[in-house]
């Protein structure tokens, strides 16, 4: 259970024409178990929902997840439109099958933190990694 | 004999119905010209010396005697949230519900300029919410500051996150404003929660609009001015579809109310996804909806309807040369109570209230747009799928009053080549001959069993 001065929401989708629903879900229970009060978007999520639902909501982290493959095409800007919405200091986490291919991680890494995410994963990341993340990346103690 | 008086305060005519509650039975109707201006009592005495001589040339004692009204102007209000599509479109919801006319929609920091605007506007209610519980404060806050800058005497109904509502009630207060605090419209992101809104509103309605707008003195015939008007048809409809606890009603309906300044559409229905495959997307919409197109009327509203038609559309479907179309939409756009005395004037007529229907109904149900994934096409839907809707009702004059109304209800209908438009498929069409939804909708406060017979007795099918 993380413990923190104030409970931290975090909106959690599944961004493009993905529909992988099921990881989503199985996120969506360790967040909450970890203490986070997780808005799920769901599947097939755009950009602007992803943004929406940060700015209504006043969240603090927005973690994006894509399995399909077309992850940097589908990511491409977010940080962009969350400094247009006036959110552009909200902490940007990223993991899944981000790419196609067997391509190397550390590349793969960088192109996403160089387009403005925090954080990225590969996959076959658990999700206490991004619990302990969360943790350290918001003073938080675990 | 227990009887009930059912008003509606039109902005044209005070309609009165009076019914026997026990066989659900209209016993004599009338109208007279609405007097807001002057006395309101004077035209519904005119209409109710109309009804004095089915009764033997006394009244009767009515134990009921309740009114509508969409006088002086209607509910007049402003809306105000945070994103467009989430709390802003929430807030909408609600006042639209609540029987509303929409004058503005604000979404973000209010600007001074927004301010100015909306006291131009002249609004009975504010509606202002902004947030999920627990989510943004920072704009409800920066909102609720500048609201109280207006001058305005408008009741601020505040419906936004609750962690901020002590904070935005007391600097209202301080202002001098009028301020009723209630749940927020978007308590989670997705879940909306629109009738504790609608409730403060009808009560705001009651307590000081009724005031506002010169209705009181008709509390001294009538027990009370409840709803406005078309509050009393959603209620009427939300009734009609799902029944009281004595009596099952009629499932899922849709109802059409074109009238002379406004085309009103109201859904009570899920609208979940008819067919697989497809995923849900965007605010959940209330089981009960409601839209104005405030474009589309048949007299105050028919030069807009020909703008947002086309003069050429319109003459072509009416099969008519647009210069004569042209003339006659000249002609009755200032003459509420013109009626088509020409068979070429019926046509018109008649492909106005079938394309206001038309563009009322597309804006009105959800659409589905095609995605292409790795695993082939997806379908998005937003709003409500409305294709497998067993009841679509007709209601407004020119609707009731034509010899064939199914030729304006097509316009409802799902089209073909619009597939991706969710309109009703193949509803039985039923039609408000006498004019009853309203006079439900208020009979339902009190007697809601008598109320639903007397809208099954009343609603007739169109064959």
């Amino acid at each position: 259970m993380v413990e923190g001065k104030k409970q931290l929401t975090l909106v959690l989708g599944v961004i493009g024409a993905d529909v992988h629903a099921v990881g989503n879900r199985i996120l969506e229970y360790a967040f909450t178990e970890a203490g986070f009060k997780v808005v799920n978007i769901g599947v097939m999520a755009s950009q602007e929902e992803f943004i929406n639902a940060a700015v209504e909501t006043n969240a603090s982290a927005i973690l994006v997840s894509s399995l399909y493959g077309h992850g940097e095409i589908d990511c491409r800007g977010l940080r962009e439109k969350t400094i247009e919405a006036g959110i552009g200091n909200i902490k940007l986490y990223v993991g899944g099958n981000l790419v196609v291919g067997k391509q190397d991680w550390q590349e793969v890494e960088k192109k996403f933190l160089d387009m403005g995410f925090n954080r990225a994963y590969p996959p076959g990341t658990m999700p206490q990694e991004a619990i302990d993340d969360l943790a350290k990346d918001f003073g938080l103690t675990c | 004999m227990e009887l009930a008086l059912l008003i509606d305060f039109g902005s044209t005519y005070t309609k009165v119905t009076a019914v026997n509650v026990e066989t659900a039975e209209v016993m004599v109707t009338a109208k007279g010209l609405t007097t807001v201006e002057t006395n309101i009592l004077e035209g519904l005495n005119k209409a109710l010396g109309e009804i004095k001589p089915h009764f033997g040339g006394e009244l009767p004692e009515f134990q009921h005697r309740l009114a509508c009204s969409s006088a002086a102007g209607g509910l007049r209000m402003v809306a105000i949230g945070l994103v467009k599509e989430l709390t802003v479109e929430a807030a909408r919801q609600a006042a639209l519900g609540a029987g509303a006319r929409i004058l503005g929609v604000y979404a973000h920091q209010l600007t001074m300029m927004e301010i100015a605007e909306i006291d131009n506007h002249r609004p009975d209610i504010i509606l202002l919410a902004g947030g999920t519980d627990g989510g943004n404060k920072e704009v409800l806050l920066h909102n609720a500051n500048m609201l109280a800058k207006l001058k305005s005497v408008a009741t601020i109904v505040v419906a936004g996150n609750k962690s901020a509502a002590d904070e935005v009630q007391d600097r209202l207060l301080a202002a001098g404003k009028d301020v009723k605090i209630t749940a927020n419209v978007l308590p989670e992101l997705n879940k909306l929660n629109v009738e504790p809104a609608r409730e403060a509103i009808r009560v705001t309605f009651l307590e000081k609009i009724v005031e506002a707008k010169g209705l009181r003195r008709a509390e001294s015939y009538v027990q009370g001015v409840l709803m406005p008007t078309p509050a009393a048809v959603l209620h009427a409809a939300k009734l009609l579809a799902t029944g009281t606890e004595e009596e099952a009603g009629l499932g899922e309906l849709l109802i059409v109310d074109i009238g002379g300044a406004t085309t009103d559409i109201h859904s009570v229905a899920d609208g979940h996804p008819s067919r697989s495959g497809v995923t849900y997307k965007g605010l959940p919409e209330p089981f009960a909806k409601r839209t104005v197109e405030g474009d589309l009327g048949m007299r105050v509203s028919a030069s807009s309807l020909l703008e947002s038609v086309g003069t050429r559309r319109l003459a072509a479907a009416a099969g008519l040369p647009e210069e004569k179309v042209l003339a006659y939409i000249q002609h009755v756009h200032n003459r509420v109570e013109q009626l088509p005395d020409n068979e070429e004037q019926w046509k018109i007529d008649t492909t106005m209230a079938r394309l206001a229907t038309d563009l009322a109904m597309s804006r009105h149900v959800g659409t589905l747009e095609q995605a292409w994934t790795p695993m082939g096409a997806m379908y998005i839907q937003h709003g409500k799928d409305l294709t497998e809707i067993p009841f679509l009702i007709g209601t407004g004059g020119v609707i009731v009053q034509h010899p064939n109304p199914k030729e304006i209800l097509a316009g409802a209908l799902f089209k073909q080549d619009e597939p991706m438009v969710l309109r009703p498929k193949q509803p039985k069409l039923m039609l408000d001959k006498e004019y009853i939804l309203a006079a439900v909708g208020l009979l339902a406060e009190v007697k809601p069993t008598a109320a639903l017979r007397l809208a099954k007795k009343y609603l007739k099918l169109v064959i």
